[in-house]
C-alpha cells in the first residue's frame, strides 16, 4: 500500500498563503467591494407562499428620485426550458423562475421585482411603491399534504416523471426513483429479527455567515463584469447567460473571497438581477441579501419523510432492506432524492434490497445542495434503524456493521463495484479509539453511525508559472472555500520538489483561466489537486528539456529529482544539477517563460466512509442535550493538508449535530418562516459544543496522483444519527424525528412514562 | 435627512465623517468609510461578525449608530496587528488553522483580544462563553479555540 510513500510536504500544516489577508481584515468578500458611480439594489418579495400575479405596477418606483431602473418578470427572456448541468445546475426555466416570479409566486420570499437607486434605503422606498396583486392560492406546506392525490397543485404543469407511461394528471410528486437488488421479500423471510421506522427530518440551512452579493457592472454594449461570492463563478457564469439569454463571452465573473458555502452558494439568485438593473442603469449595481433573505429565500437542504425496514439473521448478516423516501423539494423539482436513495444503503454489502424515491414540489423555497446533498436525511434513518437492530439482536453496534460493510470488490448500491475503501478501516478505528470504550458518566449514552459520499470528479483547469526567480504562481479556477490554496500549493510543492513557500496559488476569474466546475461534491482538492500535480508534471518535463538542450545530452538522460535538474547515473557530462530558478533565469535563453498547464475531466473520485462516536448527557426535567464528546474517524484517501482535513471533519460535525439538536425551518399555516433570523434559527455556538475528536484513517484513492479521496460532504452524514443513538442510549427511548429539541425530548420522556 | 457631523477614532486615527442619524456604526465603517474588514453577517446582533471595540467594550457594529461613535475610541479588526507585525491572536489562528472561509475571522479575533484583556488565562469554558456570540459555520470552534488558548499563553509569556 502507499503507506509507505515518504513525502515532503503533503500531510504536513502549513499556514495558507491567503491567510495574512484574512486575519487582518484585507481580503475581499462578497460585500466588500465599492465601485465609483456604484448604486444599490434590492428584491421585492412575494408575502404570499402561493399565489397568481394579477397585476405589477412599477410606475411610482420608477419615478422616484434616486431611483435608476426597476425589472420585474416581464424583463427577463422567455425562460427555455433544458438541463443546466453542475451541482446547481437544474431545468433553466425553473432556475430562471426562482430568481424572479412571472405568473405565480410559489414561496413566501420569491422575488417579484427589484430595484436599483442611489442608496439602500431610497431602493427600500422604491420597493414600498411597487403595486402586486395577487390572487392568493392555498399553500402546500407538508410532504403528507402535497402527496396526496387531491393535494393543490403547486405547478399545474407538473406531471410525475420517470413513470413507466406519461400519467394524465399533473401532481406534486415531481419525480419517483427506484432502485433495487434480489427479492426482498424472500430476504425477511430469511430474517430472525426486523426492525421497522419513520424518520422526518426538518428543512434545515446551510447557515453560512456571509449573505450573498454580488455587483454588476454591463456596459452599453451589452458586455457585463460580476464580482460575487460563489462556489464556481464559470458556471455561475453559464447559468446566468441562460436566464438572460446572453452569449456567455459577454459574461465575465470575478469569484470574491467567499464566506462559507456548504453548496448554497452553488446556484445563482442575484447575479442576474443585478446584471439586467446595471444594463438598465449604466451603472454599477451592488445586491446584498439579508440575513432574512438568505433564510427565506435561498436553498436550504430538503425536509424528509423516510421509513426504512431491515431484517436480519441472529449472527447479524442483514438479509434484506427497504427505504422509502420523500424529500422536498421546495417549489421547483430538483430536490436530492437520488444521492438520498443511492447512499441510504451505500455501506453495505446486501443481497436484497428495494429503495421508492420522491421529489415533492412544496410552497417553499427551492432546495439547494447541503453538503452530501441527501445522505444526511437517508442514511440517518438506516443508521437509527441498525442502532435498534443491534439492540435487539444484542450485538455491538459497529460489530453488526463490521458483518455488512461493504469492502473492495462489493457491489454498491448504486451500481459499480467499490474499489479500495475505508469503511471497514473506519470500522475498526473507531472499535479501538479510546474514545469508544472509555467509561461513560452515570446517565449518559453513546452513540455511533457510519456516514459517506460518493464524491465527484468533473472538470478542472490549472496552470503553473515559474517565475524568473523560480518561485511558483499556480492559476486555478475554484474558489477557496476552506484553505484548498494552501493544499494547491501542497501538491505543486511535492510533485515539483521545492519548498512550500515557494508556491503561492491563486483564483484565476473567467476571463484568465480554464474552466473548473464547482468548488462542490468535494472536488476541489481530488480534481483541481490533480490537474495542479498534471500541469506540474508538464513543467517538469519541460525543465528537463531544457536542462538537456544546455546540456547537450538527450531528455531521457535528465530526471528531475529533489527540485532539480540532474544528469541520469552514467550520463558523461560534467555538469552542476539545475534547479528551477536556474532554469527559469535561463529562460529566454532555452526557450522562454516556464508555463505549464493541465485540464482534465477527472474520473475515479474515491468514495469516503466515515464513522462518528457520539457522547450526550440528556437533562430529563428540561429536554436539554449535552453534548460530552464527539469523535470524527474519516477515510481521507490522503490527507494533503492535515489541519484543513480536519477542520472539514469538525465543521461539518458542527452542522450536523446543530441538525440534529436544534435547527430546523418553523412555517406557520400561511407558510411563512417563522424563524428567519440567528436567534431563531439556532446554529450552534462555541458554547454548546465540546472539543471534536479526529482520527484521519488513509486507505489511498488509486485514481489520483497523491490518492485524495476529497472530504468535504461525508463529515456532515453520521452525526445525525450517531446523536440520536446517543440520545437514545441516554434516556432509552427511540425519537424518530429530528431535531431532538428540548421539547420533543420532554414530551417524549412524558408520553413514555405515563 | 440631514446629516449628523461625527468626531472620532478609529483604530488610533482621528476620524471625522457624516452619516444619516439612522445609520449603524457597522454601515458607516463599511459603506462611508471603506473599513469592510468588519464584517456583516446577520445586522441584527446575532452573528458576531460585526465585533469592533467601543473604548475597551466589546459592541456589535450593527446594534451601534454610526453617531453613537461620537467622542469614542473604536478599534477594528484592521488596527489589531501594530508596526512589530501581527497580534499573537491573528497568528495563532493562522498556525492553528482556525479559519476556513475566513468571514467570521475578524469578529472571532476582536472578541478574543476583548477576552484576553480581561481574562489573561481563561480556560475553556470560559472562552467557550466569551466566544458564543460569534458564529462560525465552517470549524466547528475546535481549532478557534485552541488558537486562542496558545495565544493566551503567547501573550503571557512572549517567546
Ligand atoms: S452583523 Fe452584527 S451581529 Fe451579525
Ligand atoms: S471560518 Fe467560515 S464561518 Fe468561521
Amino acid at each position: 500500500m502507499a503507506e509507505a510513500v515518504d513525502y515532503k510536504v503533503i500531510g504536513t500544516s502549513p499556514i495558507r498563503p491567503d491567510g495574512v489577508d484574512k486575519v487582518t481584515g484585507r481580503a475581499q468578500y462578497g460585500a466588500d467591494l465599492n465601485l465609483p458611480n456604484m448604486i444599490y439594489g434590492r428584491v421585492l418579495r412575494s408575502p404570499h407562499a402561493h399565489a397568481r400575479i394579477k397585476r405589477i405596477d412599477t410606475s411610482r418606483a420608477e419615478a422616484m428620485k434616486g431611483v435608476y431602473s426597476v425589472v420585474s418578470g416581464k424583463d427577463f427572456p422567455e425562460a427555455e426550458h433544458g438541463e443546466i448541468g453542475g451541482e446547481g445546475g437544474g431545468d433553466i426555466s425553473d432556475l430562471a423562475k426562482n430568481i424572479m416570479a412571472r405568473d405565480k409566486v410559489l414561496y413566501h420570499g420569491h422575488p417579484v421585482a427589484a430595484v436599483a437607486a442611489r442608496s439602500q434605503r431610497v431602493a427600500e422606498e422604491a420597493l414600498a411603491a411597487i403595486e402586486v396583486e395577487y390572487e392568493v392560492l392555498t399553500p402546500v406546506l407538508d410532504l403528507d399534504t402535497a402527496m396526496a392525490s387531491d393535494a393543490p397543485l403547486v405547478d399545474e404543469n407538473c406531471y410525475t416523471k420517470n413513470l413507466p407511461e406519461k400519467p394524465d394528471k399533473p401532481s406534486n410528486i415531481a419525480a419517483v426513483m427506484q432502485l433495487g437488488r434480489g427479492d426482498v421479500d424472500q430476504g425477511f423471510e430469511q430474517a430472525d429479527v426486523i426492525v421497522e421506522g419513520e424518520y422526518r427530518i426538518p428543512a434545515a440551512h446551510q447557515g453560512y455567515i456571509e449573505p450573498h452579493a454580488c455587483i454588476a457592472n454591463t456596459n452599453e454594449s451589452g458586455q457585463s463584469t460580476v464580482w460575487c461570492c460563489t462556489q464556481g463563478h464559470f458556471e455561475f457564469r453559464a447559468m446566468t447567460a441562460k436566464v438572460l439569454n446572453m452569449n456567455v463571452a459577454d459574461l465575465k465573473f470575478v469569484a470574491s473571497e467567499i464566506g462559507g458555502g456548504f453548496g448554497g452558494k452553488t446556484v445563482v439568485y442575484l447575479e442576474p438581477v443585478a446584471v439586467l438593473l446595471s444594463r438598465k442603469a449604466h451603472r454599477p449595481v451592488k445586491m446584498m441579501m439579508t440575513r432574512e433573505e438568505v433564510f427565506r429565500a435561498t436553498g436550504p437542504a430538503s425536509g424528509t419523510h423516510i421509513k426504512v425496514k431491515v431484517g436480519a439473521r441472529k449472527d447479524g448478516t442483514i438479509t434484506a432492506a427497504t427505504a422509502w423516501m420523500a424529500y422536498e423539494a421546495g417549489a421547483f423539482a430538483g430536490a436530492p432524492m437520488g444521492p438520498g436513495a443511492m447512499s441510504v444503503f451505500a455501506p453495505y454489502d446486501l443481497e436484497n434490497f428495494k429503495v421508492e424515491a420522491f421529489d415533492v414540489l412544496v410552497n417553499k423555497p427551492k432546495v439547494a445542495a447541503y453538503r452530501a446533498p441527501g445522505a444526511p436525511q437517508s442514511m440517518h434513518a438506516m443508521e437509527c434503524a441498525l442502532d435498534e437492530l443491534a439492540r435487539k439482536l444484542g450485538m455491538d453496534p459497529i460489530d453488526l456493521r463490521l458483518k455488512n460493510a461493504a469492502d473492495e470488490g462489493t457491489q454498491a448500491p448504486y451500481g459499480p463495484k467499490f474499489p479500495a475503501i475505508g469503511l471497514k478501516a473506519c470500522l475498526n478505528a473507531a472499535k479501538n479509539h479510546p474514545n469508544y470504550t472509555k467509561p461513560l458518566p452515570e446517565g449518559a449514552g453513546r452513540g455511533i453511525a457510519v456516514g459517506f459520499w460518493f464524491n465527484v470528479g468533473m472538470q478542472s483547469s490549472a496552470e503553473v508559472h515559474i517565475n524568473e526567480n523560480g518561485t511558483v504562481t499556480v492559476v486555478e479556477g475554484n474558489p477557496d472555500i476552506g484553505g484548498s490554496r494552501a493544499s494547491m500549493c501542497l501538491m505543486a510543492a511535492e510533485t515539483l520538489g521545492v519548498p512550500y513557500e515557494q508556491v503561492r496559488a491563486i483564483i484565476g476569474d473567467t476571463e484568465s483561466t480554464g474552466f473548473s466546475n464547482v468548488t462542490g461534491g468535494s472536488r476541489t482538492t481530488f480534481a483541481t489537486g490533480m490537474a495542479v500535480v498534471r500541469a506540474c508534471e508538464d513543467i517538469i518535463a519541460q525543465c528537463r528539456a531544457r536542462a538537456a538542450a544546455t546540456w547537450g545530452v538527450d531528455e531521457d538522460q535528465v530526471l528531475w529529482e529533489d527540485g532539480q535538474a540532474t544528469p541520469a547515473p552514467g550520463v558523461n557530462a560534467d555538469v552542476k544539477p539545475l534547479s528551477l530558478a536556474d532554469i527559469a533565469a535561463n529562460a529566454a535563453k532555452t526557450g522562454g517563460p516556464l508555463l505549464g498547464r493541465a485540464s482534465l475531466n477527472a474520473q475515479g473520485a474515491g468514495a469516503s466512509f466515515s464513522v462518528n462516536i457520539a457522547d450526550v448527557q440528556v437533562d430529563r426535567e428540561t429536554g436539554k442535550v449535552d453534548v460530552l464528546g464527539f469523535t470524527a474517524i474519516q477515510d481521507a484517501g490522503r490527507a494533503i493538508h492535515k489541519a484543513y482535513v480536519e477542520g472539514q471533519m469538525q465543521g461539518g460535525a458542527a452542522q450536523g449535530l446543530g441538525w440534529a439538536l436544534n435547527e430546523e425551518y418553523i412555517y406557520d399555516a400561511n407558510g411563512v418562516m417563522q424563524n428567519a433570523g440567528f436567534l431563531d434559527y439556532r446554529i450552534p455556538v462555541a458554547s454548546d459544543l465540546p472539543m471534536i475528536d479526529c482520527e484521519i484513517v488513509e486507505v489511498p484513492n488509486p485514481s489520483h496522483p497523491y490518492g485524495v479521496r476529497g472530504v468535504g460532504e461525508t463529515p456532515i452524514v453520521a452525526p445525525l444519527a450517531a446523536t440520536a443513538n446517543a440520545v437514545r442510549d441516554a434516556v432509552g427511548i427511540r425519537i424518530h424525528d429530528l431535531p431532538l429539541s428540548p421539547p420533543r425530548i420532554v414530551a417524549a420522556i412524558d408520553a413514555a412514562g405515563s | 435627512m440631514s446629516k449628523v457631523q461625527v468626531t472620532t477614532s478609529i483604530n488610533g486615527e482621528e476620524m471625522e465623517f457624516l452619516c444619516e442619524p439612522q445609520q449603524t456604526l457597522l454601515e458607516v465603517l463599511r459603506e462611508t468609510l471603506s473599513r469592510t474588514g468588519t464584517k456583516e453577517g446577520c445586522a441584527t446582533g446575532d452573528c458576531g461578525a460585526c465585533s469592533v471595540l467601543v473604548d475597551d467594550r466589546l459592541v456589535c457594529a450593527c446594534l451601534m449608530l454610526g453617531v453613537e461613535a461620537e467622542g469614542h475610541e473604536i478599534t477594528t479588526i484592521e488596527g489589531i496587528a501594530t508596526d512589530d507585525g501581527l497580534h499573537p491572536l491573528q497568528q495563532k489562528f493562522l498556525e492553528h488553522a482556525a479559519l476556513q472561509c475566513g468571514i467570521c475571522t475578524p469578529g472571532l479575533i476582536v472578541a478574543a483580544k476583548s477576552l484576553l484583556e480581561k481574562h489573561p488565562d481563561p480556560d475553556e469554558t470560559t472562552i467557550r462563553y466569551w466566544l458564543a456570540g460569534n458564529l462560525c459555520r465552517c470549524t466547528g470552534y475546535d481549532k478557534i479555540i485552541r488558537a486562542v488558548q496558545d495565544a493566551a499563553k503567547e501573550l503571557a509569556h512572549p517567546a
